[in-house]
């Protein structure tokens, strides 16, 4: 049982979102941050005013799921994300110490889902 | 000599500056339609025809619609406003007619924005709209105005159903086609960002719009009364069919769909201003509602991205309006018009018919000649990652609603003036 949590363009979010879908990984949290990686910084100009936007917008997603999810989840991040150009995100795998689903009170595997993968194309 | 007459010249002096205003009411409407990211850029696709073919019209393109020529083109006479003074055209000064139709030529270029929104790169938009005045907007407005071929056969456009809407219309649509659909059309949801801008939009198109058809009679009379009666209660007709469709098919009365009820009734009366009872404008804008409805309805189904239902809001709104007008013009509410089909003149739908299919052919053809060649010495549309990013950061630099948190001040003398390399097109294909 994993956290993973990956930083994204957010103009990629939709392509991201539907090859999760795909990969049958269900439920997930999406926030929206501010960040860099490094990459080449934009400059804009409101009249007199010249500004290097240093910190871009990303879309943070944090995703719980069971040890056969993980590779899965990952490899239709790193695919669907991608762009190749600097500034395309990082994702980030973490142990997690235990889950509790609310509802249930259901524990650990049994609280992400699902437990296992059906298919997996991604 | 007819001599200036200062009320007609009053009236005209403001029915311009009205017109005017509706292509910043255009930058609004269509700016709400469309996402955050596009949102600047949609409105500049507004804003820069008012410099572009304002400076086009002046230059040669009022010369090319009004000066004295043949029946298809104007002349050269007045190629950088040469004999353009204060001599009477009509019964106002000629500067001040050639001022009061370049706003015509410049809301009419700025409509056809709307089908290319949110994937048309700017410089090659500019470029369109410039040749588009050049080549369409003239000569159609010669043909139905200047005294060119329609004008002699007696087709009826009071102020400017073919001129205006058929031709921005169509234009729209071969637009939309030569173009191709944005990548996310059809893939996710595109929702407008800003209703309430929409909603602006179209109140001040409205009241642009008895400068547009009030001021058609080219002076302060009976029929500029008329044409301005005729503007309020046509839209008012559609507002209500309109609204009665949204609720009765989807069970609401929407925001969107009444600004949109309101601009269809606006363009159907268009043509008909001048040459219909109140009571028939009354009925040309209720039944205008139909076809733009299901045109809209129909047209979200295909893979054609009209992004903003150009071609179903002007192009079937202008199309039904022109018709409607041989159907219901009376001359006795108009004795330089004629009368319609109910008045017992079948002749003038045809002749109408012949205006809306002269105008949309000739719009069509020439549209999709100008896009292919403008296409073969630049890229029209920005590459998928670019679109992804959004229009207004890699076209103008700019974000509608940036926070400026995570922005640095770059003081005047350190500024790198080339453009970054993330935004030039060849870095950025995928």
């Amino acid at each position: 049982m994993k956290l993973i949590v990956a930083i994204i363009r957010p103009d990629r979010l939709n392509e991201v979102l539907e090859a999760l879908y795909r990969s049958e990984v269900r439920g997930l949290t999406v926030s929206r941050v501010l960040g860099h990686g490094g990459e080449t910084e934009r400059v804009e100009t409101y009249r007199g005013t010249t500004v290097k936007v240093d910190l871009q917008e990303k879309v943070r997603l944090e995703i719980g799921v069971s040890e056969p999810f993980v590779l899965p989840t990952v490899h239709a991040i790193l695919k669907s994300a991608r762009t190749g150009e600097v500034g395309d995100g990082k994702v980030f795998v973490l142990d997690v110490a235990q889950v509790f689903r609310i509802r249930t009170g259901e524990q650990n595997e049994a609280a992400v889902t699902p437990a296992e993968p059906v298919a997996v194309s991604g | 000599m007819v001599q200036i007459d200062k009320a007609d010249t009053a009236w005209m002096l403001v029915s311009t500056a009205l017109v005017l205003l509706m292509t910043p009411a255009l930058a609004f409407f269509y700016g709400g339609l469309v996402r955050n990211k596009n949102s600047l850029n949609t409105m500049m696709m507004s804003f820069v025809a008012l410099g572009v073919v304002g400076v086009t019209w002046a230059v040669a393109a009022y010369s090319l619609a009004f000066g004295d020529g043949g029946p298809l083109l104007g002349s050269l006479a007045h190629l950088g406003l040469t004999g353009v003074g204060l001599e009477a055209k009509g019964t106002i000064p000629h500067v001040l007619f050639m001022v009061y139709q370049a706003t015509f030529a410049i809301i009419t270029a700025a409509l056809i924005s709307g089908a290319v929104v949110e994937r048309m790169r700017f410089g090659p938009y500019v470029a369109f709209i410039t040749l588009w005045t050049l080549l369409v907007y003239a000569p159609v407005a010669h043909w139905v105005w200047g005294g060119g071929w329609l004008m002699t056969r007696g087709v009826l456009d009071f102020a400017g159903g073919t001129v205006v809407h058929i031709n921005a219309g169509v234009s729209a649509l071969v637009a939309a086609l030569v173009l191709g659909s944005r990548k996310d059309y059809g893939r996710q949801a595109v929702l407008p960002h800003n209703v309430p801008f929409t909603l602006l939009g179209a109140g001040l198109l409205w009241f642009g719009w008895f400068g547009f058809n009030g001021g058609s009679a080219l002076a302060a009379n009976e029929l500029a009364g008329l044409a301005f009666t005729n503007t309020f209660l046509a839209p008012t007709a559609t507002l209500v069919v309109w609204t009665l469709l949204d609720y009765f098919r989807t069970g609401r009365a929407t925001a969107v769909g009444a600004a949109t009820g309101i601009v269809v009734g606006l363009v159907a009366i268009t043509p008909a201003a001048g040459f219909v009872s109140p009571a028939g404008a009354l009925a040309l804008g209720g039944v205008a509602a139909f076809p733009s409805y299901f045109v809209i309805a129909l047209r979200s189904r295909t893979r054609i991205d009209d992004s903003l239902d150009v071609f179903a809001g002007h192009g079937i709104g202008g199309l039904t309006g022109a018709l409607l007008t041989g159907v219901l013009a009376e001359k006795l509410w108009n004795p330089a018009g004629n009368d319609g089909l109910l008045f017992g003149n079948p002749a003038q739908l045809g002749l109408q018919a012949l205006g809306c299919l002269s105008a949309a052919l000739y719009a069509a053809l020439m549209t999709f000649g100008i896009l292919k060649v403008l296409g073969l010495v630049m890229s029209l549309r920005a590459v998928p990652r670019i679109e992804g990013v959004g229009m207004d950061v890699s076209q103008h630099g700019e974000e509608a609603y940036a926070s400026g948190e995570g922005s640095i001040l770059v003081p005047p003398d350190a500024l790198v003036p080339e453009p970054l390399p993330a935004f030039t097109p060849q870095m950025a294909s995928r």
